[in-house]
């Protein structure tokens, strides 16, 4: 028997299907999960989550959250994620910059809310490019 | 004879309008299937966290965190949820009534949606900030919101988040409700909400079904249960938002649809009652043009 990984948004179920073995941005560092784990539930660090299903590797950005580990299942509570397929690095990289740029530009003068729609576009875009980027190197 | 081509002139108007409010019925109709799906598919995401909220919560009793501590201060901070469109017939207007009626005079108010910023800026209420949140809400938007108010109630300015939002109750009934986000109450923490519009419906089977898994294992938590139970709490507020704001949309988009039908159906009454008219006036009109007809002949024999 193998393991059933289940990544859940607020928005939809991204994935859910019998896997090898999830690699995740855990709590205090990448954690791999294997079939017949210990029953474990951690935090889930915004960044890279990884799956192998019968040779293929897949990579996923994924954003904060939490997972849940029993022998036979993994489930994932992330508030974003993202195929590697899916993320348009120089779209996201204009849009990391642009967001950037007009939190450093006016400064003072910004509306609380433009800041942290501004933070939260940051936040996002540096996710998904860690885990482009991050795949690139190895 | 102008009188003819007056009511012509009218019936084309009062028919294009028709049409005009019967593509936004259709369109709001749509939408508001869009919102409620949305609502729905966002449910595996709410028994997961639940489910392990519930079991944290017992194995971390007696937590002490700011975000759960009920704070004994008036300053408020009331998060408005209205539209950013105008006919949607009296949504607006019974959330306006429903907040003024709820806020104190040291109210603080953050809104969602253009309508009620103007009038509450109008009415020289103390606002905050005005944010904007596309159609269809992405949870990114809401998260935005959450973090912001989150941060407010955080730095201690403000003593409670209250939030006041349309609750989608069917199609044609949408209630105005103001409920409590922050501080989290450590009772609810965990329970369905019982403004949640897809908690009243069934649940699709495999979505019910994922995260029912067999026996309570004895789980191991990283760090601890106490931190784990800290790092979801803003996740928590932040999905408890995103909620709200789906209730709100699928309330708008209904009431818009309404509203909408309300004024088809106006239309196509005075387009009847204008053709009726304006063949009595053709008739008299004929009629008239004979009897003249027959008048100039009688006359010349």
């Amino acid at each position: 028997m193998s393991l059933k990984l289940s990544i859940v948004t607020p928005e939809t179920v991204a994935f859910a299907d019998q896997v090898d073995s999830v690699v995740l941005p855990g709590f205090d560092g990448e954690l791999g999960v294997l079939e017949s784990h210990v029953p474990l539930v951690t935090n889930l660090q915004p960044g890279e989550l990884v799956f192998r299903k019968s040779g293929k590797e897949v990579h996923l950005a994924v954003g904060e959250g939490f997972v849940e580990i029993t022998q036979h299942e993994v489930n994932v509570l992330a508030d974003l994620a993202i195929e590697e397929e899916g993320i348009q690095e120089d779209m996201v990289e204009k849009a990391l910059q642009s967001a950037q740029k007009a939190l450093e530009d006016k400064g003072a003068d910004h509306t609380p809310e433009e800041v942290a729609a501004l933070q939260a576009s940051i936040a996002k875009s540096l996710a998904q490019l860690k885990v482009k980027r991050r795949r690139r190197s190895v | 004879m102008a009188n003819l081509r007056d009511l012509r002139r009218r019936i084309k108007s009062v028919k294009n309008t028709a049409q005009i409010t019967k593509a936004m019925q259709l369109v709001a109709a749509s939408k508001m299937k869009r919102a409620q799906d949305q609502a729905v598919s966002g449910r595996p995401y709410a028994e997961a966290l639940n489910k392990v909220l519930n079991k944290l919560k017992t194995r971390a009793e007696d937590l002490e965190h700011p975000l759960l501590e009920q704070r004994e201060g008036e300053r408020e901070l009331l998060l408005v949820v209205n539209t950013d469109k105008g006919l949607c017939g009296g949504l607006n207007t019974n959330l306006l009534r429903k907040t003024l009626s709820e806020a104190g005079p040291e109210t603080r108010f953050v809104t969602v949606g253009t309508k009620l910023r103007t009038t509450l800026a109008r009415l020289k209420k103390d606002l905050q900030a005005d944010f904007q949140i596309k159609d269809p809400v992405q949870f990114s938007d809401a998260k935005a919101v959450a973090r912001f108010v989150t941060d407010q109630y955080l730095e201690g300015q403000v003593d409670r988040v209250r939030v006041a939002f349309t609750n989608f109750v069917s199609t044609l009934t949408q209630v105005p409700v103001v409920e409590t986000l922050l501080p989290i109450s450590p009772l609810a923490l965990g329970k369905p909400k019982d403004f949640d519009m897809a908690a009243t419906r069934p649940a699709p089977v495999d979505a019910a079904d994922k995260f029912v898994t067999g026996g309570d294992y004895s789980y191991l938590y990283e760090p601890d249960p106490a931190s784990v139970l800290v790092a979801l709490l803003p996740q928590y507020i932040n999905y408890t938002f995103y909620q709200m704001v789906l209730e709100a949309r699928a309330s708008e988009h209904s009431s818009r649809m309404v509203a909408m039908k309300n004024a088809t159906d106006n239309a196509k009454q005075l387009i009847k009652d204008l053709t009726l008219e304006y063949n009595k006036a053709r008739q008299a009109a004929i009629t008239s043009e004979l009897l003249e007809i027959a008048t100039a002949q009688m006359a010349i024999s």
